[in-house]
């Protein structure tokens, strides 16, 4: 018999019983497509985190005061603050690097009859390379301003669009807090980043915000890019090495302050989502397993159907072997049927919930065979004892069998 | 055939369906099996057959011990050289009178081409030229068993088994099968071992078998038994 006839055979069989056929396969359809949908997110979110990362500015470094905790956490010891003198130390002893010190508050901000609490940075001219979010249009700080603290802000467009509905920022004053302040500039969109609107801002002096809104002279974050690609983690250990120093800390104690690089921060978001999608595979798989047992199911049920069916073939000269196949191909037919259309369907949800999510619509080869593949060992994993039982039928009671 | 024995279950609930039956059956001839029910006249077919294996005793087919062989060595030999036709017809529902016919030969690895011709082939000889796509419920039970010849035949066996091939038929439908499988008998020269019930039937053997209790009783022509 050959395999053209076997196969044949099977397709007859499934196109016969198109209801059954279907209800068969919803399994594996839903299996594989599910399978498909959530590994292909879960890569996709992975994927959207490092590129918001980038987003950030790349060889960035972050220092704060404190103490580093593995992962995302924030800080927990209260350590002394850095002051402007520490930023200046960094950036006369590292060398190939722009600093940018920040210190943010929130304040109120009133324009007109809106008013809102926004975020407000303290920072210098270097903020705009360092963070990569530069002045779409207006000015950037003069040094005049920055070094007398003056009144002056550079707003995100959320609040051009939210507070101004139209009107000319530049030249316009804004309320911050208690004090008055002339809008120089307005920074570029950058939209949603890390849950963050970074639209939703607005920059100042450093030393404005130290002493009008804060009343402290301290310095919350330093920002530092590393100018050579690759050398971050010297620089690092420089900045490390020096602020060690500066604050006084006792070689064998530990750090009051950590630095971290974006690339740290992208790798524990990304070993995030990675368990994510490990288990949302996981569970997907379950699903698939549950849809290869309704394929022995359906197959058993079948096979009791056939049984005068079967007895026929074996009078007629059907070998074991024969029946066997007739069966088992008929399983992996339906499952490789219901693979595909799932790969289908899991390809269509993706697209569509990723483009819903507005995140990135990639597809993985490797995770579309192997669910392919899954749902085929299926068929023949959960298609074989169903088989075997049919194969092994007794011509004379299976032709008897009503 | 000698010595045969075909017994189901054990101890007190042993039913010998077979029980010592010596048989010598020669190519070419034409044989009815009766007797009454549960006389083991369809086991006996069977074992003929090749579908059973009896419990005891010495079958030779064509000087092999049937005995010795396996499953599959008894499907090959079904398939090279029994043809079987049922009571019931036993056709595969909503599949074409072709395709049941083609079906022996698929199994057999014959090529598709071939396999069409040789069913065609098949299906004129019992009359039933230009029916080839009508499946078994649009055929009339006539049609059906002729259907059901073609397919046992196909492979051209040089046995025929047929277990109450005009059971399930009306006197005038029986005559037409009978008649059929007749003159097939004598243009092909193959040997029909049939089993039925029906005397009228069994006149158209050449030697009867008539089975009581799982032992042979009577054997010979027809007229001689049936009297």
């Amino acid at each position: 018999m050959s395999w053209l006839d076997t196969f044949l055979m099977a397709f007859q069989a499934i196109v016969r019983n198109k209801l059954r056929s279907l209800l068969t396969a919803l399994g594996i359809i839903i299996g594989v497509g599910s399978v498909v949908v959530m590994v292909h997110l879960g890569q996709s979110a992975t994927r959207s985190v490092t590129d918001e990362i980038a987003s950030i500015g790349s060889n960035l470094l972050f220092v704060m005061p404190g103490t580093a905790q593995r992962g995302l956490g924030g800080v927990r010891s209260i350590a002394r603050p850095f002051e402007l003198e520490d930023v200046q130390a960094i950036e006369r002893e590292v060398p190939g690097i722009l600093v940018a010190p920040a210190l943010t508050t929130n304040a109120t901000v009133v324009f007109g009859n809106a008013n809102e609490t926004i975020p407000v940075v303290g920072t210098n001219n270097n903020y705009f390379v360092v963070r990569n979010h530069g002045v779409a249009y207006g000015r950037e700080f003069e040094d005049s301003e920055l070094s007398a603290g003056a009144a002056a802000c550079i707003i995100g467009t959320a609040l051009v669009d939210e507070m101004y509905l139209g009107q000319e920022p530049l030249g316009s004053t804004l309320r911050v807090g208690r004090t008055a302040c002339r809008v120089i500039g307005v920074l570029e969109e950058k939209g949603q980043s890390m849950g963050q609107d970074r639209d939703k801002t607005i920059l100042m002096p450093i030393k404005a915000v130290q002493r009008r809104l804060v009343g402290k002279l301290d310095v919350q974050t330093i920002y530092v890019s590393a100018l050579i690609d690759g050398s971050t983690r010297t620089v690092q250990k420089d900045i490390e090495s020096l602020l060690r120093q500066r604050r006084s800390i006792a070689s064998r104690a530990d750090d009051d302050f950590y630095v971290r690089d974006t690339q740290d921060i992208a790798e524990a978001l990304a070993s995030t989502t990675n368990t994510l999608t490990v288990l949302l595979g996981a569970i997907a798989a379950v699903s698939l397993l549950v849809g290869g047992i309704g394929i022995m199911n359906i197959m058993l049920v079948s096979v009791t159907e056939r049984i005068r069916e079967i007895g026929i073939r074996l009078a007629i000269g059907a070998r074991t072997r024969d029946v066997l196949l007739q069966f088992l191909v008929e399983s992996i037919t339906l499952s490789t049927l219901g693979g595909i259309i799932g790969l289908i369907l899991g390809v269509v949800g993706t697209w569509l919930v990723t483009t819903r999510m507005k995140m990135p619509f990639l597809l993985s080869p490797a995770v579309m065979l192997m669910g392919f593949f899954f749902a085929v060992a299926i068929g023949v994993l959960f298609g074989y004892f169903p088989a075997r039982k049919a194969a092994h039928l007794n011509p004379v009671d299976a032709l008897r069998h009503e | 055939m000698r010595g045969i024995y075909k017994i189901y279950g054990a101890g007190a609930a042993e039913v010998r369906a077979l029980d010592g039956v010596d048989l010598t059956i020669r190519d070419g001839e034409f044989v009815a099996i009766m007797g009454p029910s549960g006389s083991g006249k369809s086991t006996c077919m069977n074992i003929i057959g090749c579908l059973d294996v009896p419990t005891a005793g010495e079958y030779l087919f064509r000087g092999v011990d049937v005995a010795r062989l396996d499953r599959d060595e008894l499907a090959l030999l079904r398939r090279h050289f029994m043809g079987f036709i049922f009571q019931s017809f036993n056709l595969l529902p909503r599949v074409t009178a072709l395709a049941n016919v083609e079906l022996p030969l698929i199994y057999d690895g014959v090529k598709r081409s071939t396999r069409r011709a040789r069913a065609s082939e098949a299906l004129r000889m019992v009359g039933l030229a230009g029916r080839e796509s009508a499946t078994p419920n649009q055929l009339s039970g006539g049609q059906q068993q002729r259907v059901a010849i073609a397919r046992a035949l196909v492979t051209e066996p040089p046995i025929l088994l047929a277990d109450e091939p005009t059971g399930n038929l009306d006197t005038a439908m029986s005559d037409g099968i009978m008649v059929q499988l007749e003159q097939i008998r004598i243009e092909r020269g193959i040997t029909i071992i049939m089993v039925t019930h029906e005397p009228p039937i069994a006149r158209y053997a050449e030697r009867v078998l008539y089975f009581v209790d799982g032992k042979l009783e009577k054997d010979g022509p027809p007229a001689e038994v049936l009297s």
